[in-house]
């Protein structure tokens, strides 16, 4: 009973900090950052590098502790994607998923069915036998995705996952992204540096700035969606989001 | 080779490199059909061909006498008849018996201690530097003390050649668990990867390609300390590789000596390219570059 009242519940990050190290080394990689994220939101976390966004995934996700600060996911599972596919290079596309399978508990029975189900899905149906390298970049994030999928977690968790992919394969991917996004009811929290990719991709983006990480500003995407990367409200948007990253940095003299 | 660059090659997006490569490869592939060899058999056969060559020079100008160095033909005349002399053969399977049986063992504890030091930090602080300190210390160090223990046995044998090969193997398996990439762990845990099944799955899997250079070095270990074993403890009731060494020796027959190193260092570069091709088999399926050796 307590299941059904909770998976309504949002997804809460209140006064989370975190500080690495002690003492005159001590860097403070997020200081008391507040975030709701409601059931199906799509919210981005936007950034220079080393405001402390992986710090907040890593943490979400449940791979690091908070130093102070409460993080309730209201009973969802996470999966998380990383900048790299980071494929167990000694497995099949196949053995991959099934990894992720075995681990989330899914009978063996059910594995082969599953796979070829997920692979339709990021639209790879004929990976299954191939081995990590002799996949593309775009092709092992699709990999990442599905087993990600495998999963079945209700908050998908995603640090930067096109950064390392040309323009031509990111724009599919965001695409696909969207797709099973909406098809699957996800909640995601995804990361980036890039103020065009969060506008294409965030029903919010949160603006974050670094010494102390922090949670800036906050900026509601309320297009339409399918979008793409060029329409021309996105662009706009985008340029939004460009001017509060380079405006904060004024205030941050203020503040300091 | 060509295999694995090609592949590797493919990955890359850049044909500007791709190109010459591929050139000098089809020049090379000529030249070796010139001479009707194929391309990977041409490099060695010129080295034992120069080898051949120094050596009967070396002969020739009278350095030593005939009966100390003898030439190519007679070395290899000997040799042709030890192979198909059956107590010649009793000789190398025993060395090759002692070998196989020490080895196993050490496998079988090296892959213990390795396990156990590479899991508990208490292990590891308690024997981890000794583990490297027994890999430099030189085999036959340890032979008077086996000695004093089993006396001219099997054992002695066994002993030094366990101790000579264990160390290399459970080196190479705490450093494969010690390199897994750290991003591989961290996906494995938030795919909910834990306890022992991390281990299995994850961690021993991803250690496995430093594994088996630990288990070619502890052959390589293990094959030292053995022949230098069988110099040093003679068994009178069993012929062996390093008997006949000594053998030989007593009775000055150069050419019995040295058709029975050439069958040694044979064997040795056999199961190296076993193990090579072991080796090389699971670092392509897993896209990395085949080790040269
Ligand atoms: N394990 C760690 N130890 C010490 N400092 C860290 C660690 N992880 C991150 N940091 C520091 O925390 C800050 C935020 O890092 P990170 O979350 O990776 O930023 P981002 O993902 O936004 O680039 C940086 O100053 C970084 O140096
Ligand atoms: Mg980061």
């Amino acid at each position: 009973m307590t299941l059904i009242t909770d998976v309504r519940t949002p997804v809460r990050i209140e006064a989370v900090s975190k500080v690495f190290g002690r003492g005159a080394d001590a860097t403070v990689a997020l200081d008391n950052v507040d975030l709701t994220v409601e059931e199906g939101e799509f919210v981005c976390l936007l950034g220079a590098s080393g405001c402390g966004k992986s710090t907040l995934l890593a943490m979400i996700a449940a791979l690091d502790e908070p130093t102070t600060g409460v993080i309730d996911l209201g009973g969802r599972r996470t999966a998380v994607m990383f900048q790299d596919a980071n494929l167990f290079p000694w497995l099949t596309v196949q053995g991959n998923i099934e990894l992720a399978l075995r681990f989330s508990g899914v009978p063996r029975s059910d594995w082969a069915a599953r796979v070829r189900e997920l692979l339709a899905v990021v639209r790879l149906p004929g990976a299954a036998r191939k081995r990590p390298h002799e996949l593309s970049g775009g092709m092992r994030q699709r990999v990442a995705l599905a087993r990600s999928l495998a999963q079945e977690a209700e908050v998908l968790l995603m640090d930067e996952p096109f950064a390392a992919l040309d323009a031509i394969t990111r724009d599919a991917l965001h695409a696909e992204l969207e797709r099973i996004v909406r098809e699957r009811g996800l909640t995601v929290i995804f990361v980036t540096h890039n103020v065009r990719e969060a506008a294409r991709l965030g029903d919010r983006v949160l603006v974050m700035k670094p010494s102390p990480g922090r949670i800036v500003h906050e900026e509601r995407i309320d297009l339409p969606r399918p979008r793409q990367m060029e329409d021309p409200a996105v662009a706009v948007r985008a340029g939004l989001l460009r001017d509060e990253l380079e405006t904060q940095d004024a205030g941050t003299e203020v503040q300091g | 080779m060509s295999a694995v660059t090609d592949r590797d090659a493919a990955a890359r997006p850049a044909p500007a490199v791709r190109a010459p490569g591929r050139a000098a490869e089809a020049t090379n592939r000529g030249r070796a059909l010139l001479l009707g060899l194929p391309k990977r058999l041409l490099p060695p056969v010129i080295a034992i061909v120069v080898a051949l060559v120094v050596w009967e020079a070396l002969v020739l100008t009278g350095w030593k006498p005939a009966y100390v160095l003898p030439d190519p033909p007679t070395v290899f005349a000997r040799l042709f008849q030890m192979v198909g002399d059956p107590t010649f053969l009793g000789g190398v399977a025993t060395t090759m018996t002692r070998g196989i049986v020490g080895y196993l063992i050490a496998l079988v504890i090296g892959t213990a201690i390795g396990l156990a030091v590479s899991r508990f930090p208490f292990v590891r602080s308690a024997i981890g530097s000794l583990l490297t300190g027994l890999q430099t210390m030189p085999s036959i160090a340890w032979f008077p003390l086996a000695i004093l223990f089993f006396g001219l046995s099997e054992q002695a044998i066994l002993f030094v050649v366990i101790l000579g090969a264990a160390p290399s193997i459970a080196n190479g398996l705490i450093g494969g668990v010690d390199e897994v990439p750290p991003p591989l762990l961290r996906t494995a845990r938030s795919l909910g990867a834990h306890g022992f099944d991390l281990y299995r799955l994850v961690i021993m899997p991803a250690a496995f390609p430093a594994y088996l250079s630990g288990l070619k070095q502890g052959w390589a270990f293990a094959w030292r300390s053995l022949l230098a074993g069988e110099l040093l403890v003679i068994i009178s009731s069993a012929t062996s590789l390093g008997q006949a060494l000594s053998f030989y020796r007593q009775l000055s027959d150069a050419p019995s000596l040295f058709a029975t190193m050439i069958v040694i260092l044979v064997i040795g570069m056999v199961v190296d390219r076993v193990f090579a091709v072991i080796t090389n088999g699971v670092r392509a399926r897993r896209g990395l570059g085949a080790l040269r050796s």
